[in-house]
């Protein structure tokens, strides 16, 4: 059965977890690790991404198109490569960015091209090197601070909202920071409460503060470099499981000079019947989601939000108007979230008067992340629930 | 008119002091010693310190010689009278119910004056919430500190910030969050080691914040990397209303850089923390990474304004450090005792800084506060040109929306 074979790959490609450089389970082509992903809903393994990046060579140089796949992981480091190249108060700081060429790999290779001032390894010590930050950026350098991932961030979270983002309005405008934080948030596969939790409802309610969440490669390098650019605080929220997924870009994505505006959702998938918002990886599943809803006529629009902060509500009230119904799909906890958010600014927008049923959140459930897969899988969201959550605004059996 | 070119004064010891100056009341138990006073106001003379005045750790203090002159000296004291009448009509303002919080320095005006006077203006500061002298001292007017105090739209941040966020050039605050302002100015000191320039940064914390676990966290990135930056602590003795005795396993805050180098230096004495400043100005920026100081002072009120200071310390005790150790009277007595201005040329100058801070104060009441418009309370949440299109106000119709 075909689920049963993607559980021994799965089973197979655990055990190579532990080891940083093991043989590729298989040549890497541009389709087929998003087909692999839309078969099989069982979160992936986050090493297996490691491992493909062993396996580089072996990928195609080129598709039909004009178009080349690149990994968010690879996009991410054009990114950085590319605005440290351009600006020499550009510099990378935190834990293993150095030398171990990034903790997952992101900035692989930074080191050796721009030297140990500019690609700068940090003692664990996140509110120390946080703050450092801070105050690099307030004299006018222009830090990317990255956290290992965004739990750890917790033990800096003053330094980010109160040294940072209030203190450009509580000095009148005359102390601006331009600090970049970027790191994984939300869920991996297996590493249970205290290394899965979403902070985007928690930065994205701090007025100072933007917040930007990518799916695809292409948002990964054009948000990256915007939010560099930009000269406010800016939380760039990535995803350990979307490090090794490749997509294919165009040439325009491949060229130094693309940005992305931050702000602007896109519509990965357009449709009439139902409207699938969301950000960062359940972008992914709401697009199987979408496929599914296809073969039973259920035409589905899927929104990539690309920011939290400011959130792109205007393209929401435009798609809803359009197909009258609506879910939102994110993965932090219920309460006080990001589906929560969705709702009450529909309910204050004319959208509310073009809903045929009441909005559908699709959440992570209300639990500290449990450890085992079995129970993991519930914790999160997955196609089947988005499926669900979109024939229950159609008033369908599901 | 000072009519003596060479004049050696020696303040007497502790015991004789009494009788060698009896208008002096206080007893200072350190002893400074002129090379000669000369005639000209900016001519160079050397005050040699006393060597009780500092206490080092796994450091040799290459010299206890201030070079100094006679107008520094009066500049100094000007300062310091000045920095105390501003927190004193702050502290009547407050009284008037014209102010609504904040934490005054008086006591530690030797602190403030005697680092400004050892930097350069491309040199940067850092403190927490005690920081109105900073302010001034780093360029910021009298008006314009009270202003924002007050609210007010002319103070420096607009009225946006209040007591506790004021800025200057260079002058990074003026911190609400005990201890936070410790690794922000190594972050400061690290990007003048980054852009290779030769200035140091001063970041200060009290007795209190120097046990928060983020200090330790700077000091050890400031000695990896070797940044120039000055961990200060302002030692008052009283975290709030805990004594450093209780907060503390071990009160020498100049030793608890461990592996960092240390200076302690009588914050009392306004020329010792000019000396001391300077050395560690000289030190951090001269390859050797960081220095750890500690400023010995007192602060006569309490915590803030709304902590009366004496259900935690006896009246006797702020009585006795305002009577023996005063800043602000001890400089004046050396200028006096060492000829360097007469008695009547000082109460000249105090009733000229107390005209002058009237008339700030004044200036300062008379400005209107920030309009109570939404064009100025959603203003600088963002870079101007680069905010994010709406923020939402206390319900949707309250909306704000920036233009493109």
């Amino acid at each position: 059965m075909a689920s049963i074979a993607a559980a021994k790959r799965l089973l197979v490609k655990r055990s190579f977890s532990s080891s940083p450089i093991a043989p590729a389970a298989k040549s890497v082509n541009s389709g087929a690790s998003r087909m692999m992903l839309r078969k099989n809903p069982i979160p992936i393994v986050g090493q297996r991404a490691a491992m493909r990046m062993v396996d580089l060579g072996a990928r195609s140089a080129s598709t039909s198109g004009g178009t080349t796949p690149l990994t968010v992981r690879d996009a991410l480091n054009q990114a950085m490569a590319e605005e440290m190249e351009r600006d020499e108060t550009v510099f990378l700081m935190g834990e293993e960015v150095a030398q171990y060429n990034g903790a997952y790999k992101i900035s692989r290779g930074l080191l050796d091209k721009f030297g140990d001032k500019r690609v700068v390894d940090t003692p664990i010590t996140e509110a120390g090197f946080t703050g450092l930050c801070v105050g690099a950026a307030l004299a006018g350098l222009k830090p990317i601070c990255e956290f290992m991932t965004f739990n750890f961030a917790m033990q800096a979270i003053d330094q980010i909202i109160n040294s940072g983002a209030k203190t450009f309005y509580m000095s009148g405008g005359t102390q601006p920071c331009n600090v970049t934080f970027r790191g994984p948030n939300g869920a991996a596969a297996g590493v249970a409460a205290q290394h899965s939790q979403d902070y985007s409802a928690w930065y994205g309610s701090i007025p100072g503060l933007k917040v930007v969440s990518p799916y695809s490669a292409e948002d990964a390098k054009g948000l990256l470099k915007a939010s560099i650019r930009d000269p406010n605080v800016t939380i760039f929220l990535e995803n350990e499981i979307m490090y090794g997924e490749s997509f294919d870009v165009s040439e325009e994505v491949l060229s130094p000079d693309f940005v992305i505006p931050i702000g602007k959702a896109k519509i990965e998938r357009a449709g009439t019947d139902v409207t699938l918002v969301s950000h960062s990886r359940n972008v992914e599943f709401c697009l199987q989601a979408a496929e599914s809803l296809a073969k039973e006529n259920i035409s589905a629009e899927v929104i990539n939000l690309r920011s939290i902060k400011p959130m792109d509500v205007p393209a929401i009230v435009k798609s809803v108007k359009k197909t009258n119904r609506l879910v939102s799909v994110d993965s932090g906890y219920p309460a006080f979230g990001f589906g929560s958010e969705i709702c009450a600014q529909i309910m204050e927008t004319e959208a509310f008067d073009y809903l045929d049923a009441p909005v559908e959140r699709v959440t992570g459930a209300e639990v500290p992340t449990p450890y085992a897969a079995e129970l993991e899988t519930f914790a999160f969201p997955v196609p089947e629930v988005i499926i669900k959550a979109a024939k229950k605004t159609l008033y369908l059996p599901y | 008119m000072l009519s003596t070119v060479f004049k050696s004064v020696r303040l007497a010891s502790t015991g004789s002091r009494a009788l060698a100056r009896p208008f002096a009341a206080r007893s200072l138990a350190t002893e400074a010693v002129v090379s000669h006073m000369p005639e000209e106001m900016d001519a160079p003379f050397t005050v040699t310190l006393p060597a009780e005045a500092f206490e080092t750790y796994m450091l040799d203090l290459p010299s206890y010689e201030l070079t100094t002159s006679k107008a520094e000296l009066i500049q100094m004291y000007k300062d310091m009278v000045t920095v105390r009448r501003m927190e004193t009509a702050a502290d009547a303002l407050y009284k008037a119910k014209k102010i609504r919080g904040f934490h005054l320095s008086i006591g530690e005006e030797a602190i403030a004056v005697g680092i400004e006077h050892a930097i350069t203006p491309d040199d940067q500061v850092i403190t927490a919430y005690r920081c109105h002298g900073f302010a001034y001292m780093r360029g910021a007017s009298v008006k314009k500190i009270l202003a924002e105090l007050m609210g007010r739209s002319e103070g420096v941040s607009f009225g946006k910030g209040g007591s506790m966020h004021i800025f200057a050039p260079n002058f990074f605050g003026g911190n609400g969050i005990v201890g936070a302002q410790v690794p922000v100015g190594a972050g400061l000191a690290f990007a003048k080691h980054y852009l290779g320039l030769p200035h140091t940064t001063f970041a200060l914390y009290g007795d209190g914040a120097a046990n928060q676990g983020q200090v330790f966290e700077a000091y050890n990135m400031a000695k990896l990397w070797k940044l120039p930056c000055v961990f200060a602590c302002e030692n008052n003795k009283y975290g709030m209303g805990t004594s450093a005795a209780r907060s503390s396993a071990l009160t020498e805050y100049h030793k608890r850089g461990q592996y960092i180098p240390g200076l302690k230096v009588d914050g009392m004495d306004v020329l010792a923390c000019k000396l001391a400043s300077s050395f560690a100005r000289e030190y951090t920026t001269t390859g050797n990474g960081p220095l750890v100081m500690e400023y010995s002072t007192y602060r006569y009120g309490g915590h803030s304004m709304s902590d009366p200071g004496t259900t935690y310390r006896t009246r006797e005790e702020i009585q006795r450090m305002r009577s023996t150790h005063d800043p602000v009277t001890g400089l004046r007595d050396r200028l006096t005792s060492w000829g360097v201005i007469s008695e009547e040329e000082l109460k000249a100058v105090d009733k000229e800084i107390r005209a002058y801070v009237e008339k700030e104060v004044a200036e300062a009441e008379a400005s209107p506060p920030p309009e109570a418009s939404p064009d100025v309370l959603f203003q600088d949440v963002y870079i101007k040109g680069t905010e994010i299109p709406v923020l939402r106000g206390r319900i949707p119709d309250e909306n704000y929306t920036f233009e493109k």
